[in-house]
This record gives C-alpha cells, sequence and structure tokens, in this order.
C-alpha cells in the first residue's frame, strides 16, 4: 500500500490556499460539541490546543510535565525563520522553501515546505503581537540574524531564548483558553495508549504520575506533538523526559513510522566528560556566524590553544568551504568534525572536541558586543566546563539533537490512522534528512497555530463519528495492556536500573547508528539491541511501587519503547542505501567524502507499519516528486 | 586543559516524604567517589543507582532539560534555594564548588502555596494559576498586524526580555520569608506593561494577578529581597517596583476594579 500524502493539484503557490477554500467547515455552533486531545505542550501542542480552543472545540491537552511551560522548545537557543525580507537582502518565500528543501538534501515534500514557508511570515506576526518580547533594532524594528546555512538573514531572535520566549508566548494563549474553560489541562501524566475505536482514533489512556492509576479520555480526534526520539541515542540535548512512548504507541496501533533512520546529530555542542553524564548541553549554533571552529594542522598537538600558531592550526570548514565557511548546515560541519577528531586532530582529555575560537571576533567587535550577543551562552559554557570562553577557545563536538524522521503524516498532518494527528516534531514531513536551524521552532507553530485548526475541521465534518464514551471495551482492554506491562516491570527485580540499560543502548546507537553508519555496523547493532531487549526483561530492576510517583517505573517504560524503537531506526537505516543529510552510510559518499544520494532508487519517503513483537515491519514507500526544485548534489563550496 | 577533575566524598541529608499528608524527615547518606565535574543532578543520579541497587526507594526530585532553562528542578541547598551559585538553577550546580567532606542538606521548596507530593517534589501549579488569571494578551491567532507595525524601542524590548526570562521555578516563593509570589508576577506583568502590545489590558491584568496570588496562599512582598537574590534568571527587584506602580496606576485611574 503507497500512503497517499494527499498533496492538493495546481501550482505550488496556491496548493494550501486552494486546499482551505476545499476542506469542509465545521459549523462554528457546532464547535464545542468536538472534543479533541492533545498530548504534549511543547510549541506544536501548546499553539495547536490554544488556537483549537480559540475557534470553540472542547480540548483536553495532555502533559508530562508539572506545568505545560516546561516542555523542550523552551530549550531551544537560536532562532525562527521566517521570510519577511526586512533586511532587503533578496529573500523570499521562495527562497526559504528552495533553502529548507535543499537543506533536506531532497528528501522531503515541496508542498509542506512550501506552506511552512508561507506561514512563516505569520507567525512572526502572531508571535510579536502575543508580546514575545523579540529582538529589535536602533530604530525599533525586529533585527534578524544569519543562521546556519542561510545567505540572508531571516532568523528572528529573542537573546539565546528564543524557543522560551516562543514557548511562553503559546503558553500564555494556552492559558487564557484554560482560564476561559475552553481547554481542560492535565499535566503529569504520561500517555500509555492511543484507543481506535472503528478504525478511527477516538481517545487515549494516560497514567497519572503522582497517583499511579490509569484514567480514560475519549475523543472526537487526537493530536500527537510529543516530539522527537533522540534520547534513543541516551545521550542527546533532549530534556531527560524527552521519549518515544506514545509515538511508538500510535505506531502499534497502525501509525506508520517514516523515516527513523534521519537523525540530526548538532555540531555545536559542549563534549562528553564522564560515565556518570545524563545529557549534553547544546551551544547554540548561532555561535558558528562569530566562532571559527580548528584543530590542530599536526595530529597529536597537546600545546593550549594560544600556545598553536595560526599556521599550524585548520580552520578545515572555511579551507573546505569557502562560501559557507564555519556556517555550513549541521550535518556538513558534524560529520567534518567527526572527521577530524577520528583523523586524530581531535582536542580535549577524549580526543573527541574541536575549538570555536572567538579570540578574532573579540578582537573585531570587542568583548562588550560578542557578550551582548552570546552572553548567556558563554556563561553556561563557562559553568559547565569551568573554562572561560572569552580567554580560551571554547571546545565543541556533536551531539544528537533533534530527529526528522517520525510518525508519517498526510499533508493535512494526520497519520495512517483516521483521526490521528501528529504535529511538530514527532512528525515526520518538512525537514527530509537534515532540518536547517530556526526551522524547527517555525514547523512547531505552523503545525499548531495555521495548519491544523483548518486541518482538523475538514475532518470533523467529512466523517461520521459515531458516538463513544470510556465504558467502551477498547478502554479496558488498553488499561489492562498497561497494567500487564506494569506488573510485568516491577516484578523482574533484577540488578540492572533502566537508566543503566538506557545507557547501553545508547552506546550501542551512537556507534552503529550516529553520524555514519555501515552496513555491517547496523546489522550487528540490531542483534546486539535484540540481545540487550533479552537482558532488560530478565535483569531490570525497578525499585518501588506503581501507587505513588515513580520516576524510575516511568523511565522503564520509556526505554521498553527505545529498545524496540531502536530496531526499527536500524532497519531504516539498513534498507535506505544511500547517504543524505542526517543519514550518512560510508558506502555511499563522494571523493570528497560528502553525502551521495540515489535519486534514482531513493527519493521517497520510507514508512513502516508494525507487524507485530519482534517481527519485521513491512515497508512502504510514499514517492517524492520535485516539480520545481531541481534535484543537486547539495555543495556548501 | 578541561581544570583538573577530582572525586570528593560527601554527606547528604535529604528530606524524604512519602507523600503529600505524610510526615517527612532529613534522612542522613554518606556518598563516595563523587567526581567534581558532575552536576549536583547527575551526583543524585548516581545516589539514586545506589539506593535502588540496594533495595531503596530512590530520592524523587523533579528535573527535565538539565540546561537551567524548563525550570523544572529545584531544591534548597544548604539553605538556599538552587544552591549556593548566584543566577543558576540546580541542574546547573556543578560538584566543584564544593568540598570533599562536606555535609549538604538538601530540602524541597516550602510554602504553603506548594504542599510536597514526594520528597522534593511539590505542586507548582499554583503559578500556572496565576498566569491563567492575566498573564497573557488576549489575541486570538488570525488577525496580528505585521510584526514591524508597532516599533518597540530597543531598550524597551531588551527591559522586557530581563522580565521574560522568568522560568517558573518557583525558588523566588521558596526563598521569601513570607513565600510570596510577587516577583513571579511581576517579572509577568512587568513584560507586559513595557511592550505596547500588553498596555490595553495591563490594569486588569496586574490586578488580577495579585487577587489570584492571595488566593493560592502565597503571602505578601515586604521588600526582603531574597527573591531576587535566589532568582536563577537574576530578575531584578526593580521589576515588582514596575508592579506597584502598575498596581496604583490601576487603582486609581483605571476603570477596571
Amino acid at each position: 500500500m503507497q500512503p497517499d500524502a494527499k498533496i492538493p493539484g495546481g501550482p505550488i503557490q496556491e496548493k494550501w490556499d486552494r486546499h482551505r477554500f476545499e476542506l469542509k467547515l465545521v459549523n462554528p455552533a457546532n464547535k464545542r460539541k468536538f472534543k479533541i486531545i492533545v498530548v504534549g505542550t511543547g510549541l506544536a501542542g501548546s499553539s495547536a490546543s490554544a488556537s483549537l480552543a480559540e475557534l470553540g472545540y472542547f480540548v483536553k491537552t495532555f502533559c508530562i510535565q508539572d506545568s505545560p511551560r516546561r516542555a523542550h522548545s523552551i530549550a531551544a537557543q537560536g532562532g525562527i525563520n521566517a521570510a519577511k525580507n526586512y533586511q532587503n537582502d533578496g529573500d523570499s518565500i521562495w527562497r526559504l522553501f528552495y533553502d529548507t528543501v535543499k537543506g533536506g538534501d531532497f528528501r522531503s515534500r515541496e508542498a509542506n515546505i512550501y506552506r511552512l514557508s508561507q506561514l512563516s511570515e505569520n507567525i512572526i506576526d502572531q508571535c510579536v503581537a502575543q508580546g514575545v518580547p523579540f529582538a529589535r533594532d536602533y530604530g525599533g524594528l525586529l533585527a534578524n540574524r544569519s543562521f546556519g546555512g542561510a545567505q540572508v538573514s531571516r532568523t528572528f531572535y529573542a537573546r539565546g531564548q528564543t524557543g522560551q520566549q516562543l514557548l511562553l508566548g503559546a503558553y500564555s494563549s494556552l492559558s487564557r483558553q484554560i482560564a476561559d474553560g475552553k481547554v481542560q489541562m492535565v499535566p503529569r501524566r504520561e500517555m500509555t495508549d492511543i484507543v481506535v475505536i472503528n478504525g478511527q482514533a477516538r481517545g487515549i489512556v494516560v497514567r497519572n504520575l503522582i497517583t499511579g492509576e490509569h484514567e480514560s479520555h475519549e475523543a472526537d480526534a487526537v493530536v500527537l506533538a510529543t516530539g522527537g526520539y533522540g534520547n534513543v541515542f541516551y545521550l542527546s540535548t533532549n530534556a531527560t523526559s524527552c521519549n518515544v512512548e506514545a509515538c511508538f504507541k500510535a505506531y502499534k496501533k497502525g501509525a506508520f513510522f517514516a523515516n527513523p533512520c534521519y537523525t540530526q546529530i548538532h555540531p555545536t555542542c559542549i563534549p562528553h566528560s564522564g560515565d556518570y553524564q545524563s545529557k549534553l548541553t547544546l551551544m547554540s549554533e548561532s555561535l558558528r556566524n562569530d566562532g571559527r571552529v580548528w584543530v590542530p594542522a599536526h595530529s597529536g598537538d597537546t600545546r593550549r590553544p594560544h600556545d598553536i600558531p595560526e599556521s599550524e592550526r585548520n580552520y578545515y570548514l572555511e579551507n573546505k568551504y569557502p562560501s559557507f565557511g564555519n556556517l555550513v548546515p549541521r550535518d556538513v560541519a558534524s560529520l567534518n568534525a567527526k572527521d577530524q577528531c577520528d583523523a586524530g586532530y581531535g582536542v580535549g582529555p577524549t580526543g573527541y572536541a574541536v575549538y570555536l575560537d572567538f579570540a578574532d571576533a573579540i578582537h573585531r567587535d570587542g568583548k562588550e558586543v560578542i557578550q551582548k550577543k552570546y552572553g548567556n551562552l558563554f556563561d553556561m559554557y563557562e559553568n559547565i566546563t569551568g573554562e572561560d570562553p572569552y580567554k580560551t577557545p571554547m571546545m565543541i563536538y556533536p551531539a544528537s539533537h533533534y530527529t526528522m524522521g517520525g510518525l508519517w503524516v498526510d499533508y493535512n498532518l494526520m497519520s495512517t490512522i483516521p483521526g490521528l494527528f501528529v504535529l511538530g516534531e514527532a512528525n515526520f514531513s518538512d525537514h527530509g534528512a537534515n532540518r536547517l536551524g530556526a526551522s524547527a521552532l517555525m514547523q512547531g507553530l505552523a503545525d499548531g497555530y495555521f495548519i491544523i485548526p483548518y486541518t482538523i475541521g475538514g475532518y470533523l465534518a467529512g466523517n461520521s463519528l459515531p458516538d463513544v464514551n470510556t465504558s467502551h471495551p477498547a478502554f479496558k482492554e488498553a488499561i489492562g495492556e498497561s497494567q500487564n506491562r506494569i506488573e510485568k516491570l516491577l516484578s523482574i527485580r533484577g540488578n540492572r536500573t533502566a537508566d543503566d540499560i538506557h545507557r547501553e543502548l545508547g552506546q550501542i546507537m551512537r556507534h552503529y547508528c550516529g553520524m555514519a553508519r555501515n552496513e555491517n555496523g547496523l546489522n550487528k547493532s540490531i542483534q546486539l539491541i535484540r540481545n540487550l531487549r533479552d537482558e532488560f526483561w530478565q535483569n531490570l530492576l525497578v525499585p518501588g511501587s506503581d501507587k505513588d510517583y515513580n520516576l524510575s517505573l516511568q523511565k522503564a517504560g520509556r526505554v521498553d519503547a527505545f529498545l524496540e524503537f531502536g530496531e526499527l531506526l536500524a532497519i531504516d537505516a539498513l534498507a535506505r542505501k544511500e547517504s543524505c543529510g542526517g543519514h550518512f552510510n560510508e558506502a555511499y559518499q563522494t571523493e570528497e567524502g560528502e553525502a551521495k544520494r540515489d535519486d534514482e532508487n531513493f527519493c521517497h519517503v520510507s514508512a513502516w507499519e508494525y507487524k507485530g513483537y519482534g517481527q519485521k515491519p513491512e515497508f512502504h514507500m510514499e514517492p517524492l516528486v520535485f516539480e520545481n526544485v531541481e534535484l543537486t548534489q547539495r555543495s556548501y563550496k | 586543559m578541561t581544570p583538573e577533575t577530582k572525586t570528593i566524598t560527601i554527606t547528604l541529608k535529604v528530606w524524604r516524604q512519602k507523600g503529600p499528608g505524610a510526615k517527612g524527615k532529613l534522612e542522613t547518606i554518606q556518598v563516595k567517589d563523587i567526581s567534581t565535574h558532575m552536576s549536583f543532578l547527575e551526583m543524585l543520579d548516581v545516589v539514586n543507582e545506589d539506593l535502588a541497587k540496594n533495595g531503596k526507594e530512590p530520592i524523587e526530585f523533579d528535573n527535565d532539560c538539565r540546561e537551567g532553562i524548563c525550570g523544572m528542578c529545584g531544591a534548597v541547598v544548604n539553605g538556599i534555594a538552587h544552591g549556593p551559585k548566584k543566577g543558576m538553577t540546580l541542574c546547573q550546580l556543578h560538584m566543584r564548588k564544593f568540598n570533599d567532606g562536606d555535609t549538604i542538606i538538601v530540602e524541597p521548596w516550602r510554602a504553603r502555596a506548594f504542599p510536597v507530593i514526594k520528597d522534593l517534589i511539590v505542586d507548582r501549579s499554583a503559578l500556572d494559576k496565576i498566569i491563567q488569571s492575566g498573564g497573557y494578551v488576549s489575541v486570538n491567532v488570525g488577525g496580528s498586524p505585521d510584526g514591524n507595525a508597532i516599533p518597540v524601542p530597543q531598550e524597551i524590548a531588551e527591559k522586557a526580555m530581563d522580565a521574560a526570562a522568568c522560568i517558573g521555578c518557583g525558588a523566588c516563593v521558596a526563598a521569601c520569608p513570607n513565600a510570596s509570589a510577587m516577583l513571579f508576577i511581576s517579572a509577568k506583568v512587568s513584560q507586559l506593561a513595557l511592550l505596547p502590545q500588553g498596555k490595553p489590558e495591563a490594569a486588569k491584568r496586574v490586578l488580577e494577578m495579585l487577587r489570584k496570588m492571595d488566593e493560592c496562599d502565597f503571602g505578601n512582598c515586604s521588600n526582603e529581597r531574597e527573591c531576587e537574590a535566589v532568582c536563577p534568571k537574576e530578575i531584578s527587584i526593580t521589576h515588582i517596583a514596575r508592579l506597584n506602580r502598575e498596581y496604583f496606576k490601576a487603582g486609581f485611574f483605571s476603570e477596571f476594579k
């Protein structure tokens, strides 16, 4: 079966307009009769909840943290793109569209990206109206900066806390709807299952994390905005609670999972320092605007950076990519850092780090200017490492940061389960094989503020939805399954905590399915993951009970999902016999070591269908058609 | 290159409380071989791993982003909310700030408005309720004017951003002898009173948010400045001054009561 993306016909500029006209509308008086469940309160979930409630729908919103304001969108630092062309530097909707298609290495849908580029302008207007304190120029107009992979300044920002400010904007809109009684906010819940009745998503089952009790919630449609799966690598820049469980449950219930092998490794993170380490901290890539990346020209050079003269430094990005220099896209920057370190030029105690040097920028602009731009990032770096980046170059190394793959959705953002919509990082649709900087915030908010309010209406108006309530056996069954699993997890009483097993899974994933992959390694990883899964079910230790707050139990459930999901990621990576964007298979590279696509055989989305525990998932293909952008070998030289 | 790593031994006295109604107490745990490169929360992870392996229940504590921005973590460490280092959340505190042989006392936020859920976890939903009472600009998605339609002087935008940096962690409440949420409220009131977008609802906002603060059992502000001292985002009490100005303005001149 080929999944139908339902892309509207007509010229690309008119598709969204036309589609909005063709979508059926829900009578305003009827909207309050529809109940919509939203899971997750990041940019996509909060903005969707707020805008659906504004339209009159009754919304129930769930999050795992104590407050919807905590979701991990809050940690995005750099900015949000919009094709406003305020800087008069040649930007346009078309250019943002083109840059995003190219940046994604031609593995995303043209129509989705064009819509995203169109909506980018509305997002900025909406956020300004909410009181988001974007950076301003002296004249009082909005300031912009250029950001990874773009040659125009189209990135809007609020110091180094853009994600925080946009999320708090969405949270404030959500809060207003909660106060009005239009949104019922249910925090500290984990979603344990999606309930599908007569082939339609009709509710969810959640567990109250404080009491441990299961609860059933019915709805006319379910929206998942539960983020990405970067924590499959254990060490990543994700928050500790980021997990794939909700998406994986949806996958098991029939939603296809698309392109799980597309993972983004962010080039500018603080390097790994010890086994106890729980996460890696990202330094915004806006730092690459002023910082220069280099390694010693001689391998094994252990002199302090100051003692290495200019002539013995290799500014490898500037040398290799003269026109983009330090601003090459993330995948290119990451892979080059790995190559330098693998070849023995890495610095720091582990040899897995490169310098990001601000000496020239400080000399040119003065410390004050640099401090104003990056002060909080410099402070953060100094606090974590104990070194002062105003004096000594930063050390950075790539880390898992964002996942482009996700649940497969059509142009309406609906998964292969009717009535189950997926937004933000949790879906797969817009970034192809690599996401450009400052595009995640744009996508999350476009999905939530401007796309789902229309497309969910089309679904609700165009389908018959018989009455369903939580006494339906499907809810009881879902609760029973979850309870069984919990009892099983608690009864193993082995020797290894969920964290411990997760750490091992992360090592496997980073080693064999990380920045560079090959067929042998991927096959080996599948075997290792299976063994680890056996170990998990035989030797897991979950302290405490399921009757009160128990983080260890929550983690065990998440690791269970990651252990199955990791295999899916490897299977997808094996099936994609080419290199593109964040998926780099060593067998497919140009002579210069760049990713080499195979457009003849792999210009498609890989969508996987669950076939049972331990069974090979079934492959489905959605071909990608490029009518507006010519497929080229990406070059940032 | 990296500053020297060493390991230290510490005595942890940590608050253990089974549940909201239960009686809590400080439990003493000896912790060996802690690398000074660890963050405070990573130290607790290591302690928890040990507790679990010895058949005991781990110390429950809220945490999420571990990079100082989500506002989820927080505990009172040696009497100071978020610990001894200024301008920083608990997750950003590193063990190199402690010495070998130190005794470290770890307690949850204490305030009538923040009941303990378990161990170091407290219920901060009262802060959400305050935002729901008026911490927003009432604009629906759709009709917003162009982002550049209303210029905002850079200085004003910067001041608004200073206030908007609040992460809603609740340290200000924990540090205040009155358990007041004044700094938290002032950050939002100040941000939105400074920006032109927030002005139409300024009077209603300040009155409603303060009313809600009282309703949620927070105390009042008596200028102790403890909040400012512990705020991980170093939000200044000048925002409380602006809140007071907004409050008087609303009380004397506004139609809204």
